[in-house]
């Protein structure tokens, strides 16, 4: 109530308080930060100390073929995959939104792929698209379909992996869940009265309303599917012929396998350039066409 | 799971649009449970009907004579399958499974208690203490959230191998008793919502701030305080990049990278096997959400809270 409220405390006690944060910010993030850009413009191998070569590692990055083609599989994963799974994310919880017993523990069966660690879900992953015996194969022979060879084939594995990572939707659907309950009944009520049909209120009235929830889910589904790394490490390690490479794989090769810390670094930069005109991009997109409610 | 169709929600669509969109909603649980489903049914079949092209979720048994589904000793057998395969990959000298998961129980209980710990104190400080730049140095906090772990990888193992610590658990645990961005703002948001009235009641009792901290703010937080204390072991216990990265010897690996050894050793371990593996690294993890769901889903739905 009062204007002073929490007036307690000076700039010696805030500081005391976030401590813990704070040297953990400068240990772990902004010291590795400020070293890699330092690292980005060295010859750095992982076993010598860096040689400071310039931009020459920047430079170096144009005429690199499995750069352009990391980056190429990098977007086109990112793309597909966070179109479906903002898609997927919203038709599931308007779906589930219903207040049954059925769909709170549809709800929870969404969720529990996301609960799944990312090896065990690769591992079985890898068995559903196995060409031979796999689920989805045999499933497609039964109905007399003859499945492609999804992991093995270089034209299918980076869709494979996004058909994959559509399993994983169950934070963008609880965030979009619990923007759906936000919306006021009143505006149903009255979108019914005015005769709207049941698609009309869901482009005219919930989907205004959540919007900027979408924004974020978009945002962050960009930020994760840039850094991809896991499952085309464990299940196709970045093959066939490099179809499923993409760019933080290409960055853990450099680094590990190849012993190039510098190079490495550079690559990170531009990941990082990528990431933050991409998510800017989706955020004065979503400013555009997003409608926040007046406070 | 029959529901009974309730007609309490005025201006929907009744008996065949109902009965589609149940359908829809029995059709996508499945979907998303075919991949746990199946992982669990391959972990009691016998290696030769894991790798087989025939769909059926329950195996042929015994093997060598198979019975009827319905008969007992088709069940005696079934037991005595699972027992065998999940009794290979858990004493087998393949791999070392009960050493994996000491490890990934040890990294998870540091990681947890650092992690609620310090996020508390930190949120905190930036909730319930007024000192200038506060919010400022907060959207600091939340912008650390977009910084892709990959640009991270080769200085922070560069760091860890200044400090020696490669090869022993300390990198998988120790950053997190330094605070988390997510957490941090999880706890700030909850903070905030606890009334004024109560820690200026504490103060006029004679409160400093780490008394009220202590016994007006966590004990009124305990939901919150659960939320991240979830989140942060579910993702410990998943996390596979860190392993990778900082363990040398088999001694130190955690669960998720002891089952992609496992997995990618020489020419393949059988189905079976694997994906008994992978129940045992699941199990926990589900165990405990279908425990505690409720937490889970206040936390992850709070991300999409409005600044």
């Amino acid at each position: 109530m009062s204007a002073n409220r929490t007036s307690r405390g000076s700039l010696a006690t805030g500081l005391a308080w976030i401590s813990p944060w704070a040297v953990g910010f400068v240990v772990f993030l902004l010291a590795p930060i400020a070293m890699s850009v330092y690292y980005s413009l060295t010859d750095y191998a992982l076993l010598d100390s860096p040689v400071w070569i310039g931009g020459d590692n920047y430079a170096e990055l144009a005429g690199d073929g499995l750069f352009w083609r990391a980056l190429r599989n990098t977007l086109v994963f990112a793309f597909f995959s966070v179109i479906g799974s903002t898609l997927l994310s919203v038709g599931l919880a308007v779906l589930l939104e219903r207040p049954t017993r059925g769909a709170a523990v549809a709800r929870a069966a969404v969720f529990l792929p996301t609960l799944v660690p990312v090896v065990a879900n690769c591992v079985a992953w890898l068995w559903l698209f196995n060409p031979q015996y796999g689920l989805i194969n045999s499933a497609l022979g039964a109905g007399g379909v003859q499945g492609p060879n999804w992991l093995g084939d270089s034209s299918w594995a980076l869709m494979s992996l996004v058909l994959m990572s559509l399993w994983v939707i169950g934070s963008p659907m609880l965030v979009v869940g619990a923007a759906l309950k936000d919306v006021p009944a009143s505006l149903y009520e009255a979108a019914s009265l005015d005769g709207m049909t049941a698609w009309g209120r869901f482009r005219h009235v919930t989907l205004p309303m959540i919007s900027p929830a979408l924004t974020f889910n978009v945002i962050m589904g960009i930020i994760w599917s840039l850094q991809v790394l896991a499952p085309p490490m464990i299940m196709t390690r970045g093959g066939p012929d490099n179809a499923t490479l993409t760019f933080s794989m290409y960055i853990y090769k450099t680094a590990f396998e190849f012993g190039r810390m510098g190079y490495a670094s550079a690559l990170a930069w531009v990941q990082i350039l990528i990431t933050l005109v991409l998510a800017c991009g989706a955020l004065a997109l979503g400013r555009r066409m997003v409608y926040y409610r007046a406070a | 799971m029959n529901q009974r169709p309730n007609n309490s929600r005025g201006g929907m669509p009744g008996g065949a649009g109902r009965r589609a969109g149940s359908a829809l909603i029995l059709l996508a649980a499945l979907a998303y449970l075919t991949p746990l489903i199946w992982m669990i049914a391959l972990s009691v079949k016998p290696a030769a009907q894991a790798g087989s092209a025939t769909i059926a979720l329950l195996p042929r048994l015994p093997e060598e004579a198979p019975v009827s589904k319905a008969s007992p000793g088709y069940w005696a057998a079934l037991a005595a399958q699972a027992s065998a395969n999940y009794r290979e990959v858990w004493s087998g000298a393949a791999a070392d499974f009960p050493t994996y998961f000491r490890n990934s129980l040890i990294v998870g209980i540091l990681s947890v208690l650092g992690m609620t710990v310090s996020s508390a104190v930190a949120a905190y400080g930036f909730s319930r203490v007024r000192w200038p730049g506060r919010d400022a140095v907060f959207v600091l906090v939340l912008l650390t959230l977009m910084i892709p772990q990959a640009v991270l990888m080769s200085p922070q193992f560069l760091l860890f191998k200044q400090l020696g610590m490669i090869g022993s658990l300390l990198p998988l645990w120790l950053p997190s008793w330094f605070g988390g961005a997510f957490s941090i703002f999880l706890l700030r948001q909850f903070f905030l919502s606890i009334p004024n009235e109560l820690d200026e009641a504490a103060r006029i009792d004679g409160c400093s701030h780490l008394g009220t901290f202590l016994r007006v703010v966590l004990p009124l937080s305990k939901p919150a305080l659960a939320a991240v204390a979830l989140l942060q072991a579910v993702a410990t216990w998943n996390d596979f990049l860190g392993p990778l990265l900082f363990l040398n010897r088999e001694e130190q690996y955690t669960l998720s990278l002891g089952l992609q050894m496992y997995q990618s050793q020489h020419g393949g371990t059988p189905w079976n096997l694997v994906m008994a593996a992978s129940c045992i690294v699941v199990l926990p993890v589900l165990g405990l959400y279908v425990l505690t769901r409720r937490f889970f889903v206040e936390g992850v739905a709070g991300q999409g809270l409005k600044e």
